[in-house]
Formats: C-alpha cells, structure tokens, sequence
C-alpha cells in the first residue's frame, strides 16, 4: 500500500504554481477545462497505482 | 429472390396435442424460437429429454439483428453440432479502428491467441446463425431425437404450479392447452411470459436512439471494425462500420435522443445520411432498417418457481460489445445440464437456484461493461463528456490513453466466481483456470480439447494417473489421461509451472474443481458440490 503523499513534495512551489496559471493563459474556460481533463489523465497514468489515485481522488472529493 | 427471413422455416403444423381430450403433459417447454430458444431446444435434445418450443411466428430473425459472436458462444454452437457452418459462412477480424472526428485515432488488433478451434470473433447474420439451428434441429429430428418445433403458436397464459406450469396457447386451428413440468422462457427482451407472470424487470434506461442499417454493397473497404466519435457526416454523435457476410455492411448510427422516428425511419432520409458516410458515389441497396434504443436491466432472479428464464427475457444490454446473444447462449450452456440431472432425480431441486445465480453473476457483468460503455460512448454530463474527449484526443499520441477508449468491451466469458457450486482450488495452477471458470482450449493428440470436454463431468487427468469409471449419486464421470505435454499451450493453460493437475470439469466445459494431486475422496466430494448435494 502506497500512500498519497501530501507533504511538500515539489521544489519551488511558488513557480510550479506560475507554471499551472500560465498554462491556462489565454484560454476559454471551456479550453481551460479540456486542458484540465488531460492533464489529470497524464498525471494519472503516471502515478498508475490505483490504492493512490483512490486515495487522491477521495482527498479531492472533501474539497 | 426473398430474402432467408421471409421464407416460412416452421410452417403451422397442427399437432396432437390439439386434439387431446386432458393437456398432455411435456417435461420440457420452450417459448421462442431464437437463437437462445433453439440452444436450450437443441441441448435438451442432444441429452434425450423430450422438448417442445412454441414460437409466436414461423421464421427466423427479420433481417440481421445481432451479428457479432465470441469465441464463447461459438465453442457452444460447436458442442451443439452447429458451429461448424457459422465459422464457415461468417466474417472473420481482427482489425478494428478508431475515428475521433477526421483522423484515424488509432487502431487494434486482437491478436488471435494459438491454439484454439474457434476464431476470437465472427460476423454472421441472425438469420444465418436461426437457420443453421433450425437445420440442427430438423437433423436432431431425423435422428429420432424427441425435439418439436411448433410455429404460430403463441402462448397467451402461463400458469404456475407447484410441479407444473399449464400455458393456453393459440394457434390458426384455435387455442388448446399444455402443460410443462419445466418451461424455459426465451421470448425475448419484451417476454410476454415475464409480464403473464408479473416479474420485474429493473434497470437503467438509456436516451438514446440509434439507427440501423444494413446496406448490401460493393465496397473495398477492409475486413475491420470501424467506430467514429462525433465524425463530420454525424456531428456530435458516434458511428459504426462492420462487415457480415455477402457483402452485407452493418452500419450503426447514433441519432440522438430527441427524434422524430418517423422522419428518421424514411428510406428518402437515410439514403443521405449514408452517402455523406459512404461518399456521394456508393452504390448500395438498404437490406434491412431499424431504429433502436435501450436499457441495461435484469429480472431479479432468472426462476419462478418452475419458469426458467434465458436471454434478453432474463437480461438486457446496449448492443456495445456483444454481449446480447452471446450471454444467452452462455446461459443456455449453464441451465441444461442441471435440468438434465434434476430431471432424472440425481440432483435436487436447488440446482435449479444455482442457474439464476450463476447467470445473475454473469449478467451483472454484462450490464457493468456495457453500461461503461455506453457512458463513453454518449456521455451523460459535462463532465463525463470532457473527460471523454480529453481521453480521445490523447489517445492519438498517446498509447496510455487507448485502453480507456471505450466503443465496446468485447464480449469474453464470465468466470463464476464465489459460486456455491465450486470447489476446491489451488494456487499452484494458472489462476486464469480457476474454478469457476470455463475451459481454454487447447490442442490435444486426440483433437482439440474443447471437441472432448462437456455433456457429462469429467475428470481431465494431466500429467497423473487417475481411477476411470469414477463416479456418485448416480453420477459418472468420464476421465480424460493427458500427457503433460501434448501441446505448450496445453501445459501453459492448465499446468503452469506444475508438474501435473486434476481438473473435475462440469457438462458445460466449466471448472469445477483442481488439485495438483490424484485424492479421490476430494473428487466426489466436490462432484457433490458441484451439484449442489455438498455435505456443507
């Protein structure tokens, strides 16, 4: 069992966080919103175990 | 020339029965002449039992209906003496394709696993697949098999008794009156037998229609399945291209919800629709036209007392994946057998309870599938629509995002997991062939291995010696000695790493139990189990 890992895990957090509002840019919020989709499913494959995305998408789901 | 479906196959033929002065009592009646009526028809012949189907009509399917059948319900047929001329005369693939608007998506190919008779898939007419049955039947006949086909008589009561259901039956000489001490119900997804007794039949109705043509026409387009999203000659809407025999091409286009069936129906508005798939110059002669919606429902268990139910009239599934005929012949293959053994006293009654279980397990499955694939295919929100098309576009770069694509999970068999009916197991075997499951073939030195399994138990001994003439309650079971290595695909499917099995293998090709050594007590305790007459 894997767990969701959520302690700062990404290095310079404040330009990753630039990074995702530029990659919005100029967009729809219609584009925006395909952007979004796609971009989870990458996410998603990558991380593939399924115990970590059931424990993400559960963390997201209490908002 | 009239087409094979408007040819009278049964033609209304008084009977005796319409003369007796009490209703003669049959051991079997059958309702519909389908393809899952027929199977259970044929089966029950095929063992000796007496059967008699009653069929509202008198020819077989109008126009092609279903068209795709699994290597599952071919290994059926083929074990009922009619798989042969399906293969024979069916369309063979392997290729499908993906569109997503204009472009090629991406495309797959199910690449045939060695060493089985049966190819993964064929495209065959329901009308061909009715009337090679009805030719088994008519030869079954010939043999002096008790197996009667009865058209135009349309049963309009069914009465249930404690040992027997009484069915008033109507025919062009007037009404007379049967009774069954089983009836098997297969009348289909509207089974007038499931209203007469007042069953339920719940699920999930899906808005959507889908229009279904069949053209017949001269087209070099490839032997593969070809399946579009939201493609420019059906904007927003999907579309399907598959090829059957006689250069008969299916096509399956979503209409929508909020349609005007009339309109829709008009020979002068498909024409235009198919052109603008097809290109302005196709050359083609509509052969049969039909608009469809669906439901993925089920009853809540598949036996009323002494009415059995099978096929649609027990489960129904969006077309997406074939999954239709193909289970209903999957539940044919799970009832007769038992009703076999219940009938000639050697297994209780509660055998019967296992068939509902077994086929609710498998239907459950069906509709899961085919309701995933529905909601890929027409998404019901935003959401799911944004995802879907998320997945679609990524897909084309992508090859992680092709597995989610989702035009139709292909129908493969369902493995009875949990059944109370299994017994034991080990780990030491491929788990692929655990109990529960239904028999790979493979090439054996005597055949394929799958032209040697069924109609009775047996006990497959590989690579052990094991006692013949084995048997309880009655019950024989036949052994099979196999070397361990007749074949690699053989030893891959059954053995594994180990060096020898014993599978007790049930009449309908199923796993019933397997142990990696000869223990006979096991053996018949788990025949017992696997007829319901366990000590547990």
């Amino acid at each position: 069992m894997t767990d969701l890992v959520t302690t700062p895990n990404i290095t310079d957090a404040d330009d990753f966080y630039a990074d995702l509002l530029a990659l919005h840019d100029g967009h729809s919020k219609a584009q925006s919103d395909a952007i979004n989709a796609r971009l989870i499913l990458l996410l998603a494959n990558h991380i593939g175990d399924r115990d970590v995305l059931a424990k993400a998408m559960a963390e997201a789901a209490k908002g | 020339m009239n087409k094979i479906f408007e040819i009278p196959m049964y033609a209304y033929e008084r009977s005796k029965d319409q003369d007796a002065t009490t209703p003669v009592r049959h051991p079997v009646v059958v309702i519909g002449a389908g393809p899952i009526g027929l199977g259970v028809a044929i089966d029950l012949a095929q063992h000796d039992v007496p059967v008699v189907v009653l069929d509202d009509n008198d020819k077989v399917s109008f126009g092609s209906r279903a068209i795709c059948f699994a290597k599952r319900p071919l290994e059926i047929l083929d074990r009922l003496g009619c798989g042969a001329p399906m293969v024979e005369k069916g369309v063979k693939w392997n290729v499908g394709k993906v569109f997503n608007d204009q472009d090629e998506t991406y495309r797959f190919d199910l690449l045939e696993e060695s060493g089985h008779k049966n190819p993964a898939f064929i495209n065959l007419q329901q009308y061909y697949l009715e009337e090679y049955m009805v030719n088994r039947l008519r030869a079954l006949q010939a043999e002096g098999k008790p197996i009667e086909l009865r058209g135009m008589n349309k049963v309009d009561a069914v009465g249930q008794h404690d040992d027997h259901v009484t069915l008033e039956v109507t025919t062009p000489d007037g009404p007379y009156v049967v009774e069954a001490d089983w009836l098997i119900a297969c009348d289909g997804a509207n089974s007038p037998t499931r209203r007469m007794l007042g069953l339920d039949f719940e699920g999930r109705v899906f808005e959507d229609n889908f229009l279904i043509a069949d053209v017949v026409m001269e087209a070099d387009f490839p032997t593969e399945r070809w399946f579009w999203f939201d493609p420019p000659f059906n904007r927003g809407q999907s579309a399907l291209l598959h090829k059957q025999p006689d250069n008969v091409w299916r096509i399956d286009l979503q209409l929508g919800w909020d349609i005007d069936r009339e309109h829709e129906m008009k020979h002068e508005n498909i024409i235009p629709r198919l052109h603008a798939m097809l290109g302005e110059d196709a050359k083609f002669e509509l052969e049969w036209v039909s608009i469809y919606t669906f439901q993925c429902r089920r009853m809540e268990a598949f036996r009323a007392g002494r009415t059995l139910f099978a096929g649609d009239a027990a489960h129904q599934v969006s077309p997406f994946g074939a999954r239709g005929a193909n289970s209903g012949l999957q539940d044919t293959d799970n009832l007769v057998w038992k009703l076999k053994l219940v009938l000639d006293g050697k297994a209780p009654d509660a055998l019967m309870d296992t068939y509902s279980d077994e086929r609710v397990y498998g239907a459950d499955e069906n509709i899961m599938n085919s309701t995933r694939s529905t909601d890929f295919i027409t998404p019901k929100s935003e959401i799911s629509r944004m995802f879907r098309n998320a997945v679609l576009s990524l897909a084309k770069q992508h090859e992680f995002a092709r597995p989610l694509v989702n035009s139709g999970r292909l129908s493969v068999p369902c493995t009875y997991d949990g059944s109370s009916l299994n017994g034991p197991d080990t780990a030491r075997l491929p788990n692929a062939l655990r109990p529960g499951s239904v028999a790979a073939d493979a090439p054996t030195k005597g055949g394929w291995l799958l032209d040697r399994l069924g109609d009775s138990f047996q006990l497959l001994a590989i690579g052990l010696d094991a006692e013949t003439g084995l048997g309880a309650c009655d019950i024989d079971i036949e052994t099979i000695a196999l070397a361990a290595d007749e074949s690699p695909e053989l030893t891959a499917r059954y053995l594994g790493d180990a060096k020898g099995a014993i599978y007790l293998m049930r009449p309908d090709q199923h796993v019933a139990a397997r142990w990696t050594s000869y223990d006979k007590t096991a053996i018949l305790d788990a025949l017992k189990t696997a007829t319901a007459q366990g000590e547990n």
